[in-house]
């Protein structure tokens, strides 16, 4: 509500992709060199068009995973719906060196930088990570000290996205603590949580309500419904958490 | 740069032919119900529930949900085109339109910005949302509308996009000055016609 500094008009623009990179085995990231890209802030996104030869267009919405740092390289996570439009061919057609056009960035209310301080609760669902990665990348560039947790709940170890940088980042960081939970299958030895985020499960990982934190939640729509629903039971301030819900209601997306 | 550059390996799954005259540019069609909203769904007893006319007008106007439920009512069938890029066909919703609560104030004023629980704006020019084009509705489907998708009551503004019609709308203010609502201050086009395919600044 605070920022209304007038954006310029948002045209599109060809990125060229430069690196892709698969994160499991339906989620790939995608890197694109953007020459005239003016910056971003974590937890905004871009809308990615699609043409046919024919001139036929598609258009989604993708959360930049990449924190403003890395400009004017901006990285996609997509995950692979089987049965959709737009992803399939995003993370099984495009190859580096393809160009993809795109415009952005949009949003300006999902958004977390250093200065906005903490304590942070990130409540991730899904793909729901991917704007909450580019938050905690922006607060290990920026050398923020400020106190972070991040729940994220996934179907299997095999969907955590972004594993490896989420154990490196909680090695570099005593102020950053992950919590997991797997909701169909856990491994041998799995010490995290084993069911859907419920209210104990948020009374246990957030922050108490004393402290005041800002929260983002983003996930599939019943995930966030969820969640959010949860923080306002335990009595977090409703204009302290802010959602983002990706993709329809459907079944197939059932709040994991 | 359009009509130039095409995406190597694209075919894409409906062919224009498929498309509807009724899909605005660049929407898909949805046959779900996405919800979207910037935070935790609201919850206000339908007790504590009001819905006021103020701002630019004689006499500020308040209905209770029980006096809300005396009005005239009306139901409506239209399409809905929400700037996330879905679109969904045919969806039902029963209330009252804003034409017979304005008729219940005097105002002179031009504009409109509708409040919400939870904090959320939206404005309007007062011709977007008069002339049997805008209601506040309270069922969608034939069910008492769900809280997530704005129950008890949401505005509906079909013609425009569907940020515009907010949720857990509990009245409107009426003004002289358009004043920006809360995704038109975020970077949101002020109008949002989906024809016009305004949907940021400068579009
Ligand atoms: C702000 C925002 C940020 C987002 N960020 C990300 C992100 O970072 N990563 C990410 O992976 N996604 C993200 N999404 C979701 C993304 O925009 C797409 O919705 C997603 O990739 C699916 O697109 P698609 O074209 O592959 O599938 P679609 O073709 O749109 O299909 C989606 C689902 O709808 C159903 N469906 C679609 N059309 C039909 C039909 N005609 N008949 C029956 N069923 C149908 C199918 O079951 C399908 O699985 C974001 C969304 C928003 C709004």
């Amino acid at each position: 509500m605070e920022r209304r500094t007038l954006l310029g008009r948002l045209s599109w623009q060809l990125g060229e992709v430069v690196a892709t990179r698969p994160e499991t085995a339906r989620t790939k990231s995608i890197t694109l060199d953007l020459p005239g890209w003016r910056g971003h802030r974590a937890g905004q996104h871009v809308d990615v068009r699609l043409t046919a030869e024919d001139g036929y267009r598609a258009e989604r919405s993708y959360s930049i995973a990449s924190p403003p740092e890395e400009a004017p390289r901006v990285t996609l996570t997509v995950e692979r719906l089987d049965d959709g439009e737009v992803s399939p061919y995003l993370t099984e057609e495009l190859r580096v060196g393809d160009k993809l056009e795109l415009r952005g960035p949009i949003g300006g209310y999902f958004v977390w930088e250093a200065e906005m301080g903490g304590p942070l609760l990130l409540v991730a669902g899904g793909s729901g990570i991917v704007p909450l990665m580019a938050m905690l990348r922006h607060r290990a560039a920026a050398e923020s000290t400020v106190a972070t947790r991040l729940l994220y709940s996934s179907r299997s170890l095999e969907e955590v996205i972004y594993r490896d940088e989420l154990d490196r980042l909680v090695k570099r960081s005593a102020m950053l603590a992950v919590a997991q939970t797997l909701t169909r299958a856990q491994p041998p030895g799995w010490t995290g949580y084993s069911r859907r985020i419920d209210l104990q499960m948020l009374r246990e990982v957030a922050w108490p309500v004393a402290q005041r934190p800002l929260t983002f939640v983003c996930g599939p729509t019943p995930f966030v419904e969820t969640a959010a629903a949860i923080l306002v039971e335990l009595g977090h301030e409703p204009a302290r958490i802010k959602t983002e819900r990706f993709g329809p209601t459907g079944e197939k997306h059932d709040g994991e | 740069m359009s009509g130039e550059f095409f995406s190597r390996g694209f075919r894409g799954r409906r062919r224009k032919s498929e498309l509807s005259e009724r899909l605005p540019p660049g929407q898909y069609l949805e046959r779900d119900f996405p919800v979207l909203s910037a935070g935790p769904t609201p919850q206000t007893p339908l007790a504590n529930w009001d819905f006021s006319i103020v701002g630019e007008v004689d006499q500020p106007k308040r209905w209770s949900w029980d006096e809300f439920h005396t009005l005239p009512r009306e139901t409506i069938t239209r399409d809905i085109h929400c700037v996330t890029k879905w679109s969904k066909f045919d969806t039902h919703w029963e209330g009252v339109s804003l034409d017979t609560l304005l008729a219940q104030v005097a105002t002179a004023a031009d504009y409109v910005i509708a409040f919400c629980d939870g904090g959320y704006t939206t404005n309007l020019p007062l011709e977007e949302v008069t002339g049997g084009k805008a209601w506040i509705v309270d069922t969608y489907e034939g069910e008492p509308l769900a809280p997530e998708h704005g129950g008890p009551a949401r505005l509906l503004v079909p013609h425009l996009y569907f940020w515009k019609s907010a949720k857990w709308v509990r009245g409107l203010r009426l003004l002289d000055e358009d004043e920006p609502g809360f995704w038109e201050s975020l970077g949101y086009n002020n109008h949002g016609d989906p024809w016009k395919e305004e949907r940021y600044w400068g579009d």
